[in-house]
């Protein structure tokens, strides 16, 4: 049993489409916090067991997951932007509409420039944020921008909300002296200390359980912070996305975990990575606050975070949030995803349930705050600002072949001395046969 | 001082007072009463340091606590965890630090290694100081992805951005006497490997308390295990103050001028009687070396050393294959090789699982080293 991912099955699509529910504050947690108010002595052997009070059947009974108990998903506004709930529209100043929509626009600007300048050899590797754009957008402003953030890698859109430059996407992409870590990783694994954004490491759900801890840390040196934690549907089967919800879940950690439930982990669809009821289902395993919601709406991801967040600090606990949303683009550079789905598929998605037309929709329907002149400018503005960075970040040197040894621990062990003597010596000697102009001087 | 097994009869009421697991009954009133085999090592207690303040007598585990103590009093950020850790952890190393300092500082995990590695990861990455345990080296692996993916590369692949530095993963290892394949290994190797990591082993109570507080405040991430033989059996004057030893020193534990020895933790032990054995049985005087930091380790002084006897040994309780003694065998070999008498020997473990009642015939004991001494001295 699993949730509405089956490739062209209409008939499951449109249990997924029917099943909405539009709830929000107190209405949504129906879930009560795991904690036993029976006396010790009422139930002592209870206590001891499963830290609460037991209850006895008598009829032998299997709990059986079934499709139709399927936790719903909550969305604000429908596939054509219009609002279902007017209780449920935040009205967002619109200031803040904008520089979430402009936020978008830049995010799939800078996307399909990146992903052009791979195909071309500009440079080695890039994956796009193709129809994630609401699910980044929309939580990161829910956010503090202290908050600390633990991605996976397609999480741009958040780095974008928090003013990452195009300058700086592009010099790590292109690993050029600016990038702080000196070009040591495969382009996008962004970080920034300045925009509490954890660097990106490959390893997937390794962040998950350090998300745990940092909130667990956090809570007890920068109260009223949080701290969000990214990752795909398939990063939840590991083993460290278990380990993280437990801990955070036992240990009163404030960390939201916001799963992008984006269809597929490479070619791998949902329903070959799970069989219950999706990442949400898992919450209330864990004791942890779950919801489901729309990640292509991003007044419903705004929403869900928000929410999220006042939970986990105030009440000191984790958060699930499962997004669903689909994976527009390929899995990376590397990937043609048409060898393992129907491109019609993809235009249906495109088409149908497309984050930027429908957020577009509500900005000029339902608060007629935009238009389609301004957003033609918008296109244009986006792709000048984003091809002038690129133009500027492809000329500048590469770093220092000297750096390879920094950083590995805090300063530079002899060894490490040895080895840079011996890699600058030989390089003294075959100099001819290395891309040394294309570096800074050894 | 190893003894053989000592076996006795006892009859009737001479075995009520007998532990269970000490008695074999040979007939209706009679028992045979096996010991097992005491420990392969003599322990060699060190002085205190001079300038440490007073000392108190403090077993390796006592020790422990002691620094843990130390420095949860100092650094309020200072966390302390891992599986069992609150009631005082299964080799009290922990006990009563629950008491002192709270539960949200000092508590129970649940039983995840890599729930334990990756929490501590992030809790150091946010800025706390992080002791976390393991209970056994045998069960890291399961953090084996955390702590050489994540943990040794945090610092590197971000440019120094972000790093963990303030963490600690200390776990108990090594041959016990009756540990077998999952309670006796010391996985150093594994993790030589991981640069960015630093590893250490300590040799006594005197050197733990310093040496763990010296990783708690280094600024790299530092894998800390410790001998549990020497938990109980090994006892110090220690100090009771706060006091740190170099990381990446090794230290000369007895002078000598023919053989040069190298190891680290319990071994150390048994090389210093295995020295003193040299010496009264051959006339050959031996330089011991406690390497101390595996990771990095002390290349000038162990080569300063191999240079000025010419026969080096190492050796250490893990298996011979890919373990750390090839490392530092072939450093030797490349830096010293002019110097050398003899090819360097290693006595390890054999290449298999650590066995239980085996255990005698796979240690690196004094006999193998002694024969070793000879070896290098005869080549």
């Amino acid at each position: 049993m699993s949730v509405g991912r089956f490739i062209n099955c209409a008939a499951i699509k449109a249990a997924y489409v029917s099943s909405f529910r539009q709830t929000f504050h107190g209405a949504a947690i129906s879930a009560v916090r795991y904690k036993s108010t029976t006396p010790q002595s009422e139930d002592p052997l209870g206590m001891k067991i499963i830290g609460g009070p037991r209850s006895f059947i008598n009829k032998l009974e299997f709990l059986e997951p079934k499709l139709e108990d399927a936790i719903p998903i909550y969305r604000v506004y429908d596939t054509e932007g219009k609002i279902l709930d007017g209780t449920q529209d935040p009205k967002l100043s619109e200031d803040v509409l904008h520089q979430m929509y402009h936020s978008m626009i830049m995010l799939n600007t800078m996307d399909e420039v990146m992903y052009s300048a791979q195909r071309q050899g500009r440079i080695s590797f890039y994956m796009t944020n193709y129809g994630e754009e609401a699910s980044h957008i929309g939580s990161a402003a829910a956010l503090d921008n202290r908050d600390l953030v633990f991605g996976q890698y397609r999480e741009a859109g958040v780095l974008v909300w928090r003013g990452f430059t195009l300058d700086e996407f592009m010099d790590q992409c292109y690993a050029n002296v600016n990038d702080p870590a000196a070009g040591k990783q495969m382009p996008v694994h962004y970080g920034s200390r300045d925009l509490n954004f954890v660097t990106i490491s490959s390893p997937l759900a390794t962040q998950m359980p350090q998300a745990s801890g940092a909130a667990y840390a956090l809570k007890r040196t920068h109260p009223g912070l949080c701290v969000i934690c990214y990752f795909g549907e398939g990063a939840a089967s590991e083993g460290d996305a278990h380990a993280a919800f437990n801990f955070a879940a036992t240990l009163d950690a404030p960390c939201l975990f916001f799963c992008r439930n984006n269809g597929y982990a490479i070619s791998t669809p949902a329903h070959e990575q799970y069989r219950g009821d999706g990442i949400a289902a898992r919450g209330s395993g864990y004791g942890m606050i779950t919801i489901r919601i729309d990640g292509n709406d991003v007044l419903a991801v705004y929403n869900a975070t928000k929410k999220a967040r006042q939970i986990a600090i105030e009440e000191s606990r984790p958060v699930l949030i499962e997004a669903m949303t689909y994976r527009v683009g390929h899995h990376s550079t590397s990937d043609d995803s048409t060898a393992y789905r129907a491109k019609k598929e993809i235009e249906e998605w495109t088409s149908g349930d497309n984050p930027i037309n429908r957020f577009k929709f509500y900005l000029i329907n339902e608060r007629q705050c935009w238009d389609e002149e301004r957003d033609k400018a918008l296109a244009a503005e986006c792709k000048k600002q984003v091809l002038k960075a690129f133009t500027a970040s492809e000329k500048r040197k590469k770093p220092s072949p000297s750096l390879l040894f920094t950083d590995v621990y805090d300063d530079l062990p002899p060894n490490l001395v040895k080895q840079r003597q011996e890699m600058v010596d030989h390089l003294g000697k075959y100099s001819k046969h290395y891309p040394l102009d294309d570096h800074e001087p050894v | 001082m190893a003894t053989h097994n000592l076996t006795r009869v006892v009859t009737g009421l001479a075995k009520k007072n007998l532990p269970a697991c000490l008695l074999k009954r040979t007939s209706i009133n009679s028992f045979v009463v096996t010991k097992r085999h005491a420990t392969h090592f003599k322990f060699y207690p060190d002085p205190p340091p001079i300038d440490c303040g007073p000392t108190e007598k403090m077993n390796l585990f006592q020790s422990l606590t002691s620094a843990m103590d130390i420095s949860l009093s100092s650094d309020p950020t200072t966390l302390v965890f891992g599986e069992d850790v609150a009631f005082g952890g299964v080799f009290r190393c922990t006990v009563d630090l629950k008491e002192k300092y709270g539960q949200d500082r000092v508590f129970n995990t649940p039983l995840c290694e890599q729930g334990i590695a990756g929490f501590a990861i992030g809790a150091a990455v946010a800025g706390s100081t992080v002791v976390a345990e393991m209970q056994f080296a045998d069960y890291i692996f399961p953090a084996f992805d955390q702590i050489v993916n994540e943990a040794a590369k945090y610092r590197y692949r971000s440019g120094g951005l972000f790093e963990c530095g303030k963490l600690t993963i200390r776990s108990p290892c090594g041959v016990v006497g009756h540990g077998g394949l999952y309670h006796s290994q010391t996985p150093e190797a594994h993790f030589a490997h991981a640069a960015g990591l630093k590893i250490v082993i300590p040799r006594s109570p005197i050197q733990a308390k310093g040496l763990l507080l010296a990783c708690v405040r280094d600024d790299n991430p530092c894998l800390f295990f410790e001998p549990k033989i020497l938990y109980r059996a090994a006892e110090e004057d220690v100090p009771v103050g706060d006091y740190t030893l170099p990381l990446g020193k090794a230290e000369v534990v007895r002078l000598g001028h023919d053989v040069t020895m190298i190891g680290y933790g319990t071994q150390v032990h048994v090389l210093k009687e295995v020295a003193e054995m040299a010496h009264d049985e051959l006339g050959i005087s031996c330089e011991v070396i406690d390497l101390v930091t595996i990771t990095p380790w002390d290349e000038e002084a162990v080569c300063k050393s191999a240079a000025k006897t010419g026969r080096v040994i190492v050796s250490h309780e893990s298996s011979l294959t890919g373990g750390f003694a090839a490392e530092i065998a072939s450093t030797i070999q490349k830096e010293c090789f002019l110097n050398l008498e003899a090819p360097v020997e290693r006595v390890c473990g054999y290449d298999t699982p650590f066995p239980h009642i085996l255990e005698p015939y796979f240690i690196p004991d004094k006999w193998r080293c002694f024969e070793a001494v000879k070896n290098v001295t005869n080549y």
